[in-house]
């Protein structure tokens, strides 16, 4: 079976671009993955395509429509907020499967503005505000909050996570913003569901993320080894049973599954990772995440914020891309644009946020409902 | 037009005579609780061996979170709570009764369900609803 390299990757500067129509978007991001590493479309044996919002709108053939229509297989796929995540492991299935030395995996978004999450059924009436909040920053903060009750973690804790993740983004120019945001402006940001106030939730943007995966004699072939990364690990769970899982969502134990099983497949430790980029939809949940992907033991997230350990120049820098709280959430996007994010720190051209002898980086996106996609990647030259 | 209140959620069940309260599923195999109808337990896997109980109206606050941007013409600020139910069972819903601040909100503080008029809330045909809440006891 041979391994699989990441050849070409690239992501579209994230905004809002309600002119634009989702293939539109998606089109782009493809395009500028095939420039990356100088091939065309032609050369692309599938599409693998991950959108949401319109799932049933076969988004890859449209994709197609605009950028070439060569007859390959195409199939599109969703997975909530590891969509582009599961686009990208279906490539790479198939690759590894020996069916393709040479697929395309676009993940693509365009999202309206306001809160997410169940607004009540068609029948009787509205659940919302009556039997609790099923909006996302609400089901994000009760999950923070279990850690709160468990270990203390404060308010300032889960608020610093939003400081340095805007901090990074003001070195990322395909971030949606690029400003910095004190503790005392975060903490005293509108509050949406405490304890996360408004820049402790992610933003709802439109994007669009690309990447070309080779087998390894396709890519010594094409002589794309040089600017290569290896797929060392691409794993997907589902959330087991948990005894309160009708009433709140599991983040952490398909999380944890999935890390065990992408550490034992690319055979390295949490210790041997020199990047993340994790799935901070809400502050409280990066906390929740640097315990689940063994960054540090259970108890320990909230001393890892406040010592610095995961910002850039620490110990293991979290989410440089400013993630998704300031780079933006476009959901079928977001699992291939931090694959693109990893890479570029794997291929040493981060520029300003790089992080410097990055080895092995780990992406990880949660899909409420729930799946958890983690892919482990090696720099190769 | 139904005279009298309707159940806010399938799980909650207002007997002719008597009080109202919320019914769980178990699963006579390995004790997982369920809330709504089903045949097959998700924990097991055991098939048709999942019996209707009467849940425990008293439990303690697990986790919660202070909601004070919700979808237009939901009132805030409220409590969106988790409540672990004493008999295993955990529900979710308001907590009532408490200041919306969490220096008076206590993780584990011993709660109550009580049931009242779904905040007004009318269906499309005018009937009224019955829900449930929490407060503390």
């Amino acid at each position: 079976m041979s391994d699989a390299y990441i050849v070409g990757v690239d992501m579209i500067k994230f905004g809002r671009f309600p002119e634009k129509t989702v293939p539109e978007i998606g089109s782009q991001a493809a395009l500028l993955a095939l420039d990356d590493c100088g091939l065309s479309v032609q050369d692309m044996e599938a599409l693998y395509c991950g959108n949401l919002g319109q799932s049933s709108g076969m988004v890859g053939q449209r994709i197609l429509q605009q950028i070439g229509q060569t007859g390959i297989p195409v199939v599109n796929c969703s997975n909530a907020c590891a969509t582009g995540a599961t686009a990208f492991r279906e490539a790479w299935t198939a690759v590894k499967a020996g069916l393709y030395d040479l697929v395309l995996a676009v993940g693509v978004e365009q999202m309206g503005r306001g809160l997410l999450g169940g607004a009540g059924g068609a029948t009787g009436i509205p659940k919302e505000g009556l039997l609790g909040s099923g909006t996302m920053p609400a089901v994000f903060a009760e999950a923070g909050m279990e850690h709160s009750r468990k270990y203390g973690t404060t308010f300032e804790q889960f608020a610093k996570v939003s400081v340095k993740n805007h901090h990074h983004s003001t070195m990322n120019p395909k971030a949606m913003y690029q400003i910095e945001t004190p503790l005392e402006t975060v903490m005293n940001a509108e509050m949406i569901s405490y304890p996360n106030t408004k820049l402790m939730c992610s933003v709802n943007v439109d994007g669009a993320a690309a990447a070309v995966i080779a087998t390894e004699s396709k890519a010594r072939e094409l002589g794309l080894m040089n600017r290569a990364v290896k797929v060392r690990a691409s794993v997907l769970t589902s959330d087991p049973w948990q005894e309160r899982d009708l009433v709140m969502p599991d983040v952490n134990t398909c999380t944890r599954k999935a890390a065990a099983a992408a550490y034992e497949m690319a055979g390295v430790g949490p210790e041997d990772i020199n990047l993340v980029e994790l799935h901070d939809c809400f502050a409280t949940a990066e906390i929740l995440h640097y315990e689940n992907l063994g960054l540090c033991g259970d108890g320990e997230a909230g001393r890892l914020i406040d010592e610095g350990e995961v910002a850039l120049g620490g110990r293991v820098p979290v989410n440089v891309s400013g993630g998704l709280l300031s780079k933006g959430h476009p959901l079928g996007a977001t699992g291939i644009a931090n694959i693109y994010e990893v890479s570029t720190h794997l291929r040493g051209e981060a520029g300003k946020r790089q992080v410097e002898n990055a080895r092995f980086g780990l992406t990880h996106v949660i899909g409420l409902g729930s799946a958890c996609g983690i892919h482990i990647l090696e720099k190769v030259a | 037009m139904s005279d009298k209140p309707l159940p806010a959620v399938d799980f909650l069940k207002i007997p002719d005579d008597g009080e109202p309260y919320l019914e769980g599923h178990k699963c006579q195999a390995c004790g997982a609780i369920f809330l709504g109808v089903r045949n097959v337990c998700s924990k097991c896997g055991t098939r048709d061996q999942i019996e209707p109980m009467k849940l425990a109206n008293k439990g303690s606050l697990y986790a919660y979170s202070i909601v004070h941007r919700s979808f237009p013409g939901i009132e805030v600020p409220y409590i969106s709570a988790i409540v672990d139910l004493d008999d295993g069972a955990s529900v979710k819903g308001n907590l009532i009764n408490v200041d919306p601040d969490p220096d008076k909100i206590e993780f584990g503080m011993p709660i109550e369900v009580v049931y009242g008029d779904a905040l007004g809330r009318k269906d499309r045909d005018g009937n009224s609803y019955l829900s449930y809440f929490f407060q503390p006891r």
